[in-house]
Order: structure tokens, then sequence, then C-alpha cells
């Protein structure tokens, strides 16, 4: 599938915006993943020709980020920490508990096509938070099963989300129109 | 010792993310001070300061600043917003709290080192909080904060804010630069260090999110003001990230010095569920744990070091007795398998073994030599590998290996994890 006009649009204003243009093939990558919900083969040529540098250096930039996704996957992502923080506070439980109610192994896509789960290694930055998961790059913290199940049926419900227009090189005039959500992480106690 | 906070002093004010709101509450007034001083007058201020980054590693800021060498243009400023240390989440905070104090301290760093372009490198999953530094630069460039001729003071710079995708290693300052590059994000040697040779071969300077949030207060209340705070060595506040087994876990920012005890038993409201405390880190996961012993050691970088541990990103993650020592060293493992960015052999290979070894100790298979041949990979990582990620990856299980060994003994005799039968003959 080419690239729609809006991202070749933006893979060339990045290419002007950073003093060398290899500086603009990540955020060229968020670029193609918010169009099409994942990175393949044909947009990293694509994005090779836009930017004039050798395709093997888009996808050895790409294979390197665990973020950039090779396939697609669910409409919404489920992201559950397991490192030894969120593992103090029960996260093996959220994961198995995740399991049961969805029904499908972790790193598994349900079968409505709705959501793909998976558990990770990786610190997500809730340790105060935890147990907790990532929906869609949106924090979920202090999980209870009660809290996860409203999460799943709001999940199954919701359309596709309005993918996230960032990464991609903020732009210089206009705001965002959408507000970012009032954090909650907790206050410092003083 | 009364709390001074220094950078969340406003952060109960309601819509602090607004600029207007920032500057009532006497935001960009440090920028605008700065703007009158001469470039090499800032950098002796926060000299003199005694500010020390608050990344990791304490290396004093305003020294950093000194190393760009005379003459050589562009330089460039970045600030390393890629918070990804296990038990970290300051930077966040930081961040969705008050957006505009660190675009202002990036710009008081700007400024003060002669760059004319900077850029914020944060990690890929921050994404609201990305937002929120989307829309505080785009407000701050409206109001003409950054720019050309900012203020009318014939100074330009521009602020790019570049999403990283998901990568531990890029939090270390060459592999970050590298990442910004548009690489994949390894590590380079050391010398020459990014202050000679950094972005795109240009003097560059990398500082952290909570290091250039203290740049503000600073430059509006002078370098002997803020030395007055915390220790003679380690000179402000820090924002501890408390997690694990605590009544209240969250971030809370505490003058340099405070007793650890005081973080966990008065700010963080104890162990939870009356449990007693088995062992803390300090720093997050890369660090060395800490027993009950340690609580009266203050929260400061020399002071945490001198006891056996670093303070390194400011985590603090609290265990209670139950906790099973050898799978919390095995999670971070893991972690750091999983991070190697796999340029170096002993990092690459080493915490794979590791990795696999601790599975045993879980999954019941460990053999009687293990223990000592877990030490022996560790000792052959460390101080052998091509950045910190894998010297790092040692320095838990090894003390956890120091102090708990028993706990790895147990594993081995009852063919699997003790602290797991426990628990599931307790529900049985």
């Amino acid at each position: 599938m080419p690239l729609a006009k809006p991202t070749v649009a933006t893979i060339q204003d990045l290419a002007a915006r950073y003093p060398s243009k290899q500086s603009a093939i990540i955020p060229a990558l968020w670029a193609v993943q918010h169009e099409q919900g994942y990175v393949s083969d044909e947009a990293m040529s694509e994005i090779a020709e836009h930017l004039d540098l050798p395709p093997s250096l888009i996808e050895a930039t790409s294979y390197f980020y665990s973020l950039f996704l090779s396939k697609p996957e669910g409409r919404q992502d489920v992201v559950i920490c397991v490192n030894a923080p969120c593992m103090l506070r029960g996260a093996d439980d959220i994961v198995a508990y995740v399991e049961r109610q969805l029904g499908v192994r972790d790193g598994a896509t349900t079968a409505d096509g709705a959501i793909t789960w998976h558990s990770t290694i990786e610190c997500l930055g809730a340790c105060g938070g935890a147990p907790m998961m990532q929906v869609d790059h949106r924090f979920e913290e202090n999980l209870t099963p009660e809290r996860i199940d409203a999460i799943i049926e709001r999940l199954r419900k919701d359309p596709l989300p309005g993918p996230p227009h960032i990464g991609e090189g903020d732009k210089p005039t206009a705001a965002p129109a959408k507000k970012p959500a009032k954090p909650r992480a907790r206050k410092t106690e003083n | 010792m009364p709390i001074k906070p220094l950078l969340t002093k406003d952060f109960a004010t309601e819509n602090l993310e607004q600029l207007a709101v920032y500057e009532r509450s006497g935001g960009y007034s440090g920028f605008k001070k700065a703007l009158e001083m001469q470039p090499d007058a800032l950098v002796e201020l926060v000299k003199a300061s005694g500010l020390r980054g608050r990344g990791g590693a304490g290396f004093p800021t305003g020294n950093k600043w000194s190393f760009l060498p005379k003459g050589v243009y562009p330089r460039y400023l970045v600030c390393n917003a890629d918070e990804s240390e296990p038990g970290t989440f300051k930077d966040r905070y930081l961040i969705e709290e008050s957006p505009h104090q660190v675009l202002e301290g990036i710009l008081i760093a700007s400024y003060a080192i002669g760059c004319n372009l900077a850029f914020i490198y944060i990690r890929g999953e921050y994404l609201p909080q990305t937002e929120a530094l989307e829309v505080a630069i785009a407000e701050a460039r409206q109001a003409g904060y950054l720019g050309k001729n900012v203020l009318g003071k014939g100074y330009d710079i521009d602020v790019i804010l570049h999403r990283g995708a998901g990568a531990y290693i890029c939090g270390e300052e060459t592999a970050l630069l590298t990442s910004l590059e548009g690489y994949r994000g390894e590590p380079r040697l050391k010398p020459p260090f990014p202050a000679v040779k950094g972005l795109y071969g240009k003097p560059t300077v990398v500082n952290n999110v909570e290091t250039v949030c203290n740049l503000p207060a600073i430059v509006l209340n002078g370098a002997e003001w803020f030395k007055a705070i915390g220790t003679p060595t380690g000179a402000g506040t820090r924002v501890w990230c408390m997690s694990g087994h605590i009544n209240r876990p969250g971030n809370y920012e505490l003058e340099n010095g405070t007793p650890i005890r005081e973080l966990i038993e008065e700010h963080g409201g104890g162990v939870w569920k009356n449990r007693k405390l088995k062992a803390f880190q300090p720093g997050g996961a890369s660090m060395m744990v800490l027993l009950p012993e340690h609580l009266d050691v203050g929260l400061d970088f020399d002071a945490i070091a001198k006891a056996g541990s670093l303070a390194g990103a400011g985590a603090m993650v609290v265990m209670d007795e139950t906790t099973c020592m050898v799978d919390a060293a095995r999670r971070y493992v893991k972690f750091f398998h999983h991070e190697s960015c796999g340029k170096c052999t002993p990092c690459r290979e080493g915490t794979f073994w590791m990795a696999n070894l601790f599975d045993s100790f879980e999954a019941g298979s460990a053999k009687p030599g293990d223990i000592d041949l877990l030490l022996d990979i560790g000792y052959n990582i460390d101080g052998r590998s091509f950045c910190p990620l894998g010297d790092a990856s040692t320095w838990f299980p090894r003390s956890v290996i120091k102090f708990f060994r028993d706990e790895f003994q147990e594993h081995i005799s009852e063919k699997g994890c003790p602290f797991k039968k426990s628990v599931q003959e307790a529900v049985a």
C-alpha cells in the first residue's frame, strides 16, 4: 500500500527540519505507523526514496526499536509491565487475569481483532501506580480485576481510536487541538 | 530537616502546564534574567552552584558545559527525557506537571552554551508527556520565548522534540546521540566525549530533565542560595520515585541528605501491610541492594555510594519480608538481556546466560555450582562491556547473592521458589 500524500509531505518536511535528513528516519517511521498501523517493507522502501537514503539504512533502524511493528496488530494495544517494581505489586496476577479474560495467550490478538496484548519486561515508567498497563500508550494504573474488566469492556466497544499524531516533529505554528489529559501522577507531599 | 522543594513547589497550582499560569507563578523570569547575563557568567554560576547531573552519574553540570571547545559552532544541547530505568518515573512527573519548567531550563542551558538548536529526546512510550511538551513548545514559540531574536535580545533558539521508539540503551548519552542521528541506538567509544564530538560530530551537551529543571531557580536565586540546600557535595534536592511494597508510592522531592528512613517511613507511610522491611534499592534497576541497617544513610550521591550502592536516577524500590530476592533479580537481569543492544559480546552473551540461569533457579532446575557460575559471568561482564548497561546488569544480582545467598541455596535444595510455595500452601 503506497503511503498517503500527507504522510509523504510529513516525511519531506522532516527531512528539511533536521540538520541531517537521516535524523528524519525515526519520525518518518512513526508517521508511517501512524497512517498504516505498522511498518511494512514496502513502506520502508518508500521512506528511503523520499529521504534519498539506502533502504537497508531504514530497515536497520526500524528493526532495532521495539515500538515499530512489522505486522498489523489489533485495533487496541495493551501492554503490561512485569519488571520488578510491578512484580512486587502483583503484576503476575494481573497478567494471568488479563489472559483469562481475553482468552488469548500473551502476544496474541483477540478473535474479534479488538485487542492485542502482551506483557513486557521493559519498565513503562509507572512504578508508583503499579500494577499498571498501557493502552495505546495511555497509562492505566493501580489495576484491580474490576478496573481491568471496565477497561476491556471499553476497548471492545470503542471504535478505532484516533491514532496519535505525534513523534513526527512538532508542528511549529498551531498547538494540537486536544489538550493532554491531566496526569494521574501522585503529588509530592510537602 | 525542613523540606525545601524547588522543582515541585508550584505543582499544586491548577493548570500549571499552561503558559499563562506558569508565567503567573514566576515562570520564564529565570530565562529572562539569564538573557541579561553573559553566557560565560551563566556557566560560572552553575559551576559555583554545585549542581550535579540528575540522570544517574552525578557529574557537575557546569563542568560539563565548560568542556565545550572554544569557537567551534554549531553546538547542540540535548535534553535526555529517555527515562527508562526500571523504578524511575520522575521525568515523566516533571514533564506532566510543568512542561514549561523543563523548556525554560533547556532555554537557559542553550543560551549558556551558545546553542541555537536544542533537542528533547523523549522515550517512545511517553505519549501523553510528548503531547504535553508539544503543546508547551508551541505556546512558548507563540509567546516569543523561542524562535528568532528571542524577546528582542538577538538570540535565536529552536527546540526539536524527538520521540524515541523503545530502547533503554538510548538513555546512555552516546547511544542517544547515535539514535538521534537516525541510526540503531548503539553507544560510541569515549573519548571523544560528546562535549567535543557529539551530535553530528559537533560539540554537544546532554542534560537530564531534572537537571535542567533546576536551572531557572538557580539563575533567579544565585549559586550561594542553591549551595545552602542539601549536602556539601550534593547541593539541592532530588525527586525520589518510590515504588514497591510501600503504603504511599509516588514522587517525593526531598532535600539532599535527608535520611532514607524519612523517605520510606514518613513520606511513603512505611512498608505496606504492616510487614517488615527486607531490602531496598536506591537508584533503579542497575543499583545494588541495601538493607534495613542502611536506613539512616542520607539521600545523597556520595553517602549512598559510601554505603555500597548508587543513587543513580533516584528510584527507591522497597521490598518487604515476603519478597523473593532471586525473582526480583531475575526480572532485572531479563530486562537487561532484553535491552542489550548487541554491540559488545560480554553484555549481549553474558546477560543471556545470566537470564537463563535465573530462570533455572525459579524453575527448580538450578545446580549447586550455579551460584558461583552467576558470579563468574557477572565478573566477566562488569568492566568488560562497551558501555555501562552491561556493567550495571551485574550489580543488583551480585549484591543479592552477597546478602541473600541462602535464598539461592533454598531454590536449589527445594527445587523451586520457596516463596511461591509458601504462598500456595497458605492459599491451599
